[in-house]
């Protein structure tokens, strides 16, 4: 199969790659930032999704599956620059994917577009409303994006189009939102507050999506591996010192005192967890996580 | 595991149908470590505070999903704690009863966490449907908070039931447990209730009772199971055949209910009721 991935100088998508490559399949790469020990077999574009060489990707080399991996989080971009690229490039990408006759589209999203809240159950269905946006602005472009990609599903639906709503990673990389997180030697708690999180190996992730593709998946899917452990025991298992900041104190350390930065609004990120059951992912595709969570953390830790 | 730890109570955790993972959570943030350490006064309170007897016992499934329906009394949730205290004490199958808790004691700092790790979700219908479909034995108090919140002169008197057990049980095909508590309204009868304090603190209620604190009185109580109930359906079925069906458990945890009170000698009892085991030994 001949297999477009945007973003594909991302962590995981790297990953992805490699593993897409090594079973036989021929990789094309978009990004903006360069890959400069790019393997053998991928062909990378180093364009931006949201321009004219872009679409002549599409329009050449005429790929039979998409994997859009180029969202970007509040991390590293501005607010309106954001908005361009999560939900102006996902629409751009899949009108080529209709318009250049591409058979399989796969959305990376993110499960955080569920929303950390008290009141909602532990284990999201795919069936819930997203509604991060509501309580945590910086998201609610990548809530935009993941149900603008859903869409697909009744706008094309010729076009086999999987949106995956993946739970944190932590991987030798050292990317990602949780390790972010966990970059620093303090990581800040909430008091009072230990929410379950869930994260999976990055190598289990990337199988995850590799799977995605190659099973033809259709529908919006939660991808999770071991079961969520208290943040409490993240910072334990991680060799993290684990911080209890009274809750009107906390937006003030954020990014000080060795504390890692953190948006105003991701405190509830920090007080009620986030937690999905990803059994119709399992069901569809088979998959099974290689790393345990003690796995994945010990391994964080010690890599 | 500390020294404090009482050893049935944690000899019982351990042999508890539940897969714990490498740091002893399960699936739903339950934690072993402190399923001891709070479990351990309890059950102290439970043999020699208010000294509690339970019968009925054997009608608790070993393994597998149940749902306990129980009568709520007593303000403070001492009669929640002593039900779950004898479900996890029952040498014989221990079980752990997880519970609905109210969403403002889940949302608050400290009380949500601890009620997780201790096996108490927030209480909405997919919680209970998750629990029960992992095999999990739910306490439902189908009163809510007006039944805890009942006033003494008002004991031991059933007020309106909710139908989202019933739906849930029939849904995820679970059998029923009645329980009846007795011995929770005299624990801690409640004279009456602040309202604007509770306005103040956003809770159902705020009561007060002789004692003056939120501690129950040392009376001896009695827990009650029956057999399991099964109902046919799929959760789908009308309000009037669900309704009937809730009657029905209403009308056998009624008559528990009255069989308890008929059964002590009288309502302050201070010393323990004989259980069943002594019965069968002689």
């Amino acid at each position: 199969m001949k297999i477009l991935i945007t973003g594909i100088s991302g962590t995981l998508a790297r990953g992805v790659a490699y593993r897409l490559v090594r079973r036989g399949h021929q990789v094309i790469g978009i990004d903006r930032r360069p890959w400069p020990d790019v393997p053998e077999g991928v062909e990378m574009h180093q364009v931006d999704i949201r321009k004219r060489p872009a679409e002549d990707v599409f329009r050449i080399s005429r790929p039979d599956a998409l994997i859009h991996m180029a969202t970007v989080t509040h991390f590293t971009t501005e607010t309106e620059e954001r908005y361009r690229i999560n939900l102006g490039g996902t629409r751009k990408l899949f009108e080529y994917c209709h318009e250049y006759g591409v058979k399989q589209a796969v959305f990376a999203g993110r499960h955080t577009v569920y929303g950390a809240t008290p009141d909602s159950p532990l284990y999201h269905t795919e069936d819930e409303p997203p509604l991060a946006g509501a309580a945590f602005k910086e998201l609610a472009d990548l809530v935009a994006a993941d149900l603008y990609a859903g869409s697909a599903l009744w706008r094309w639906p010729e076009l086999n189009t999987a949106v995956l709503r993946l739970c944190y990673f932590l991987g030798p990389s050292r990317g990602g939102t949780l390790a972010g997180f966990l970059s620093k030697s303090r990581v800040p708690m909430v008091m009072g507050f230990d929410p379950l999180y869930q994260f999976m190996h990055e190598w289990d992730a990337e199988e995850a999506i590799t799977l995605a593709v190659e099973k033809q998946l259709r529908g919006v899917f939660n991808v999770a591996g071991p079961s969520p452990v208290p943040l409490s025991t993240v910072c334990e298992a991680t060799g993290k010192r684990a911080v209890a900041i009274p809750a009107p104190l906390y937006p003030a350390v954020l990014g000080r005192f060795g504390f890692p930065y953190l948006p105003d609004d991701a405190i509830a990120h920090v007080k009620y967890p986030i937690v999905i059951d990803n059994t119709a992912f399992v069901k569809a595709t088979g998959f099974e996580p290689r790393y345990s969570a003690k796995q994945t953390m010990e391994g964080f830790r010690w890599n | 595991m500390s020294f404090l730890d009482d050893p049935q109570v944690r000899r019982n955790v351990d042999r508890l149908p539940i897969e714990f993972d490498d740091y002893g959570f399960d699936r739903f943030g339950l934690s072993k470590k402190t399923l001891a350490r709070a479990y351990s006064p309890m059950a102290f309170l439970y043999r020699h505070y208010l000294k509690v007897t339970a019968f009925g016992l054997e009608n608790m499934p070993a393994q597998g999903r149940g749902l306990v329906i129980a009568n709520h009394s007593g303000g403070i949730g001492a009669d929640a704690a002593m039900i779950f205290t004898s479900l996890l004490l029952n040498d014989e199958a221990p079980r752990l009863g997880q519970g609905m808790a109210e969403y403002f004691l889940t949302k608050s700092p400290f009380a949500g966490p601890a009620l997780r790790k201790l096996g108490h979700l927030t209480g909405l219908p997919e919680h209970g449907e998750q629990l029960l479909n992992d095999e999990r034995l739910v306490v439902v108090f189908p009163e809510g908070a007006r039944g805890a919140g009942k006033l003494y002169k008002d004991r031991y008197k059933l007020v309106r039931f909710g139908t989202g057990f019933m739906r849930l049980a029939l849904k995820t095909g679970t059998p029923i447990i009645p329980c009846a508590f007795i011995g929770g309204e005299e624990a801690f009868p409640q004279l009456f209730h602040i309202k604007w304090l509770a306005k103040l603190v956003n809770g159902p209620f705020v009561p007060v009772a002789p004692q003056l604190i939120f501690f129950p009185l040392p009376v001896a109580c009695q827990v009650y199971y029956g057999p399991q109930l099964r109902f046919d359906g799929d959760g789908s079925e009308p309000d009037h055949v669900i309704r009937q069906y809730v009657e029905e458990v209403r009308h056998v945890m009624e008559r528990l209910i009255s069989t308890g009170l008929d059964a002590r000698p009288r309502a302050f009892m201070l010393e323990r009721m004989p259980g069943p085991e002594k019965e069968q030994r002689r």
